[in-house]
């Protein structure tokens, strides 16, 4: 397998201008990943700053309610900023500190990583543009204030489908332009490489944490991990420590949209194809010409046309699942997980607790399912009222 | 010697970009045939992309023009076999790594030769992913154009070594589109490749003016346009050729004295 691949799946597939800011990149990761100081000062950031380690709560009303399986969430919507997209922006913020930039850029879909971002760049006193699909703009509106009010200029990417995927264009554009000075702080595990290693090495801490929490709460491995997947930053975090563990199965949940047989549905996977772009060889949304597709879910981290390369290879060497769940079914987990437990789940970690109430009352009951809960749905409130037809003012 | 390499024996050479079927397949092909009538050297056809990110808003737009009409990679190559019966000019098709990946890289590379495409551009495969192109671009006959950057640096000379045809010289930093004024690395960028190898060097990336045209020409072997042709398309539609028939006679005199 080449440095820069996973089985066939990665690659460094930019422009040529770009070259040389990611061979930048992964020699400054390289340098730096082992380096006392900066992992000391990483691991301060993510203690005392973000809040780790995140609980792991064992979930038992819903256990009970459900009737199998025993349910545990990674409480990673507390986090500081409310999801795990912090957890990879604070590395990177800290590398390109070493790599000597002032201003850092980044893509965002639901707005967390945009706000992760500029949380991030204002600690660090940094310059922050991000960029947003128009429809994701308004879809959360809060987030844009969120952003602008943590210093960030927000910009409304109008061009396709004007959601997660045109902002990653947009960026990539941006970083084109700009590239002496600017860090290009990617979200999630996609893109060229070194971007998906580096961002699953920071998400990584998800997993290392359940491992060590479950160990000392059940003296063993979960049977099952799960977590929902866009492009897959905060699965492939949830899965990369039990990789090894081949007893333990791991599932990833795709949003399916009005469900995968119509047009609407963002269920890479299960109904993609290989391809190359946004800088990688993975699966796609695509028609036969390799045009991208407009993709759709309601929840705006899903709605993304590809997944990281990573778990193109792990559905490949069949070593992880990846299932579809549609909007109806997340809106009702969404629900659900209120009232049962009194957490209000992130829309897009609503894909994988909807799946997990299918799986769960399916298992024994000594069995244990883990399910990373990416972060928390203050952000979605407005849009489920909308959703179910109630008018609130934001 | 490739035809590419061939037409730069003749002088510096014109190398329009328009992207297929913008506005129509038909247009396209009577716009090639008269471009190189009007003096244009090799011409760049663009397969449109869905998300072309190398690109800025005018060819953006171009080819989303051209994709909400339906025009396929298919359509493409029958409009090439068309224009080959009455016209020899070389065209390089130029687009991104997945229409040809998606359609099968060997089955690409068997219609470029089938139809006489004599190279392909691809802006996002880099000197490290040659390797999904070149053994099927080999097989074929079909012509590998390299790209260098003002970031390119040290990286010249190691794609300079190897390129083929011509070398694509990216003019400045960002995505395609007119710019006023053009940095003069581009002359460094081009000395260094010709100390690694004897290959022909095209600037492109935001030349619009004749102006323009004679400062690049006389430190390269020719120069690309694409957003100030494509424009014309956008504002005259099926109506541009003669206005492109004519800035391209323009183009071309600068390079010619």
């Amino acid at each position: 397998m080449s440095k820069s691949r996973f089985g066939d799946y990665g690659g460094q597939f930019v422009p040529e201008t770009l070259m040389n800011a990611l061979i930048e990149l992964e020699e400054t990761y390289k340098r730096y990943k082992n380096d006392p100081d900066f992992v000391n000062e990483l691991n301060d950031l993510l203690n005392n700053y973000a809040g780790r380690p995140s609980r792991l709560y064992y979930a038992e009303k819903m256990t009970k309610d459900l009737g199998g399986a025993k349910i545990y969430l990674k409480r990673e919507d507390l986090n500081h900023t409310g999801s795990h997209k912090l957890n990879n922006v604070l590395g990177q913020v800290l590398l390109a500190k070493r790599m000597g930039k002032s201003r850092v850029i980044a893509e965002t879909g639901a707005g967390q990583h945009g706000v992760a971002t500029a949380t991030a760049a204002a600690l660090m006193g940094m310059e922050c543009e991000i960029f947003m699909g128009k429809e994701d703009t308004k879809r959360q509106a809060l987030n844009v204030f969120r952003m602008e009010l943590l210093g960030a200029k927000v910009h409304a990417v109008t061009s396709g489908t004007q959601t997660l995927k045109d902002a990653v264009n947009e960026t990539m554009r941006e970083w084109t332009r700009r590239i002496t000075d600017t860090h290009y702080v990617l979200g999630s595990a996609v893109g060229p490489h070194p971007f998906p290693t580096i961002v699953r090495d920071f998400q990584s801490v998800i997993s290392k944490e359940v491992k060590k929490q479950i160990l000392e709460k059940e003296g063993r491995l979960p049977d099952l991990v799960m977590a929902c997947v866009g492009g897959g930053s905060n699965a492939i975090g949830m899965f990369y420590d039990f990789i090894e563990d081949k007893e333990v199965r791991l599932i990833g949940c795709e949003a399916a949209g009005h469900g995968v047989d119509t047009d609407k549905h963002a269920a890479t996977i299960t109904k993609g194809t290989v391809g190359i772009f946004h800088g990688m060889k993975s699966y796609f949304c695509q028609d036969e010409y390799g045009q991208i597709a407009p993709v759709y879910s309601i929840s705006a981290g899903l709605d993304y046309p590809g997944i990281g390369p990573e778990h193109s290879y792990l559905k490949d060497i069949n070593r992880a699942e990846y299932v579809p769940v549609t909007d109806d079914e997340a809106v009702d987990a969404f629900e659900y997980l209120s009232k049962v437990e009194g957490i209000i789940p992130a829309i897009e970690s609503s894909h994988a607790v909807a799946y997990a109430r299918k799986i769960a009352p399916t298992m024994d009951k000594d069995k244990i399912i883990v399910i990373c809960l990416s972060g928390r749905g203050d952000k979605d409130v407005a849009a489920i009222a909308r959703y179910k037809g109630v008018k609130v003012y934001e | 010697m490739s035809n590419i390499e061939k037409v730069f024996n003749k002088g510096k050479a014109f190398i329009p970009f328009i992207t297929a079927g913008d506005p129509s397949m038909e247009t396209t092909i009577n716009l090639v045939i008269e471009m190189a009538n009007a003096g244009a050297d090799i011409i760049e056809l663009g397969i449109p992309f869905s998300d072309p990110v190398a690109e800025g808003p005018v060819i953006e737009e171009a080819h989303i023009r051209a994709l909400s009409r339906g025009i396929t990679t298919d359509i493409i190559f029958d409009g090439i076999e068309e224009i080959r019966k009455t016209c020899d000019v070389p065209i390089v098709i130029m687009t991104y790594a997945n229409p040809i990946f998606t359609y099968g890289t060997k089955k690409f590379m068997k219609r470029c030769q089938e139809v006489g495409v004599a190279g392909v551009i691809v802006p996002d495969i880099p000197f490290e992913e040659r390797e999904e192109l070149l053994p099927f671009c080999r097989d074929y006959n079909v012509t590998m154009i390299s790209m260098i950057a003002p970031t390119s640096k040290e990286r010249i000379r190691m794609i300079a070594k190897e390129a083929e045809g011509f070398i694509y010289c990216v003019s400045s930093l960002g995505v395609t589109g007119v710019r006023k004024s053009i940095s003069n690395e581009v002359e460094e960028m081009i000395s260094l490749v010709k100390e690694e190898k004897d290959i022909p060097c095209a600037i492109g990336f935001g030349l619009s003016t004749p102006e323009q045209a004679a400062q690049m020409a006389k430190i390269s072997d020719g120069i690309i346009v694409g957003s100030a042709i494509v424009q014309m398309i956008a504002e005259h539609g099926d109506d541009c050729i003669s206005h492109i028939f004519n800035y391209i006679k323009e183009m071309k005199k600068m390079l010619i004295n």
